[in-house]
Parts: C-alpha cells; sequence; structure tokens
C-alpha cells in the first residue's frame, strides 16, 4: 500500500495531480483554504492509491510526496 | 521507500509562478537531473529575463542571471573560466528566439559544452502576454488580438529545427511538459543534456513546450489539452540531432 503525503500550504489548486491520476482519488478541497488562498488538493481513499507517481510527476510545486 | 518527493536541488521556496504553470514541473526535472548525477556542488545555473527571472531562489545552486536574452553568453563565460563546473541556461522563449537568437546561435555553432533548457510557451509571460517569435499562427495574444498573421508577423521560429541544421551542437531536442508520458521524456532529455557536459560532448539543448494558463486564458487542465491540440502538432517532439547516437551507429 502506497502512503500519499501533501504539504497543503504550498499547493495552489491547479488540479493537475487530480487529472492525471488514474484511480480518481484525488480532489480540491473545497472546505479548506490555504493561506495563500488555494483551495488544496486532499486525498479521498488512500487505500487505493498505487503509488504510481503520476499525481507527483504532473506536480508543478512539488509539494506531494508519495511512499511504498 | 520514497517514489516521489521534492529533489534535493530544490530549496523549499513556494514559487511565485502561477497555479499549474509548468515552469515549476521543469524546475523540478532539471533538480532531477542534477540529484540523479550528483553535481549539486559544482553546478551553476543562469536564469533568464521572464518569469523565471528569480529561479535562483528555487535552486539549491550557485546562480546567476543574465540580460535579456544573453544566458548562452554568460555560461560561455563562467564554462570557459571555470571548465570543471557544470554550467546551464534556463531560458524562455522570448528571451532565446527573440531578444538573444544570436547568443543561442553561435553558442549552438561554437559548440560550447554548456546544457540549455530552452522553455517554450509560446508567449511572453511576465509582460502580460504579447506575441513571441514562438506564438502559433492564428494564436489570440495582447499584441494579436485577431491571432498571429503570419503574412503581418511573420511564422513562427522553429528553434529545434533550426540549431539542428548546424554542425556545431552535440544534442538538441524537443519534449514538453503537458502529460506523465511527455513529462518522463523531458526528464530522459534533460539528464542527457547535463550527463553530455559532464563527459565534455558539447553544446545540449533541450526545448521543452510548456503552459502559461494565465495568458493563454485557459485553465490549467485546458492549457495541457491545448499543447496537445495545436503546440505539438506545430512543434513535432523528438531528438532533432544527437551526436553520441550517431557514434554509436
Ligand atoms: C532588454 C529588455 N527588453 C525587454 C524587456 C522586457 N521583457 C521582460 S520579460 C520579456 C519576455 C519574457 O518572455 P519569455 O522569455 O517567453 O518568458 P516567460 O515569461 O514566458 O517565461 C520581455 C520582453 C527586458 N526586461 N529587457
Ligand atoms: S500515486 Fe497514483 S494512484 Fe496514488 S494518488 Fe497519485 S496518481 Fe493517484
Ligand atoms: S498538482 Fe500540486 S499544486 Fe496542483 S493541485 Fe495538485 S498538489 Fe496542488
Ligand atoms: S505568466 Fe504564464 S509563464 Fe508566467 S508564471 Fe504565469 S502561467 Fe507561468
Amino acid at each position: 500500500m502506497a502512503k500519499w503525503t501533501i504539504l497543503a500550504e504550498g499547493c495552489k489548486g491547479c488540479g493537475l495531480c487530480v487529472e492525471a491520476c488514474p484511480k480518481k482519488i484525488l480532489c480540491l478541497d473545497s472546505g479548506t483554504i490555504n493561506h495563500k488562498g488555494h483551495t488544496p488538493a486532499r486525498m479521498m481513499d488512500e487505500s487505493r492509491c498505487t503509488g504510481c507517481g503520476f499525481c507527483a510527476t504532473m506536480c508543478p510545486d512539488c509539494v506531494i510526496t508519495i511512499s511504498r | 521507500m520514497i517514489v516521489a518527493t521534492r529533489p534535493h536541488a530544490l530549496t523549499t521556496a513556494p514559487t511565485h509562478y502561477c497555479p499549474g504553470c509548468t515552469h515549476g514541473i521543469i524546475h523540478r526535472l532539471v533538480a532531477e537531473a542534477i540529484d540523479a548525477l550528483g553535481i549539486e556542488g559544482r553546478t551553476i545555473g543562469i536564469a533568464p529575463v521572464g518569469c523565471s527571472v528569480l529561479a535562483y531562489n528555487y535552486f539549491n545552486l550557485d546562480m546567476t542571471v543574465a540580460a535579456h536574452g544573453r544566458a548562452p553568453a554568460v555560461a560561455t563565460g563562467l564554462k570557459r573560466a571555470n571548465p570543471e563546473s557544470i554550467v546551464f541556461a534556463y531560458q524562455g522563449d522570448g528571451d532565446l528566439a527573440s531578444i538573444g537568437m544570436a547568443e543561442a546561435v553561435h553558442a549552438a555553432a561554437r559548440n560550447e559544452n554548456i546544457t540549455v533548457i530552452f522553455v517554450n510557451n509560446a508567449i511572453y509571460g511576465m509582460t502580460g502576454g504579447q506575441m513571441a517569435p514562438t506564438s502559433l499562427p492564428g494564436q489570440v495574444t495582447q499584441t494579436s488580438p485577431a491571432g498571429r498573421d503570419e503574412l503581418l508577423c511573420g511564422f513562427p521560429v522553429k528553434v529545434c529545427e533550426m540549431l539542428a541544421q548546424l554542425d556545431g551542437p552535440e544534442y538538441i531536442a524537443r519534449v514538453a511538459a503537458n502529460s506523465v508520458k511527455n513529462v518522463l521524456s523531458a526528464k530522459k532529455a534533460i539528464e542527457k543534456a547535463f550527463r553530455n557536459q559532464v563527459e565534455g560532448r558539447g553544446f545540449s539543448l533541450v526545448e521543452v513546450l510548456s503552459s502559461c494558463p494565465t495568458n493563454w486564458g485557459m485553465t490549467p487542465g485546458d492549457a495541457l489539452g491545448w499543447m496537445d491540440s495545436t503546440m505539438i502538432p506545430y512543434y513535432p517532439l523528438g531528438v532533432y540531432k544527437d551526436r553520441s547516437a550517431k557514434e554509436a551507429d
């Protein structure tokens, strides 16, 4: 099983990770606003994360860390 | 085991880039290449004038900034004075393909042993979205509100195709930062462009097609789609010159 973490304060809410995830388990968390005013990405179901790294590959802000 | 995380050669400073701008992906790929080759302690980066003018804040490296378009000339001086340093120029398309075209062409012709990361987003990003030499036919920009008219403004400049005609350069390739598959090939090309310098092979330039969601007036996701539908057909991806591959034949 993969462990997925995000530095939510550095996320710009661009959604590129959400679009890249083949499992569709990421979303932009409309209930949260970080100090820059962005809506950060959030993991919805870590148990389905394969650790493929596609989300991190497309993240321009390098805020996703994945381990397996 | 960590599968993905911030490379060491990047600082932890948040970038000033707009949400979804792929300058950030390209920074990461450069840092990953530097990590992979173990050259952080001897690499010097040259930031351009353009949105990436503040790149010195984002790399854990010695960095400097060149006057608009002059990064290959500054890189030439740094490399010749310190041949053991690994020197790279990071330049936008307004910087490299317009005001700095002469420096890029002659550095390539001289086969300077430097690495150039050429970020082509088909627009002047920093100054607010004016037409660049690389803007596509019909592309709407602040200075071509009815779309780029080739009869009036000329045709887009295809930098890789042009430089590959020179006898000088070692490696010329075009990649794109718009999908997982393309980012992974971009990573390989950028690492090769740095490895060539470590091995003393000579001038290596990687053109990375990049997005500017803000000035294209698109969401970050739509901007990546526009690169697929419109940009890549005009600027085909691939290796345009590779002397080491030729030697291997
Ligand atoms: C000598 C000089 N001329 C013009 C400018 C104005 N200027 C600043 S950035 C820029 C172009 C930036 O576009 P590009 O290189 O494509 O980089 P981007 O911002 O899109 O990443 C220009 C023309 C300047 N700073 N210096
Ligand atoms: S590692 Fe793969 S499966 Fe897991 S969230 Fe990222 S893209 Fe989705
Ligand atoms: S790609 Fe990165 S910056 Fe963009 S929403 Fe996902 S985590 Fe945030
Ligand atoms: S203006 Fe364009 S190139 Fe500059 S940071 Fe914003 S999206 Fe990126």
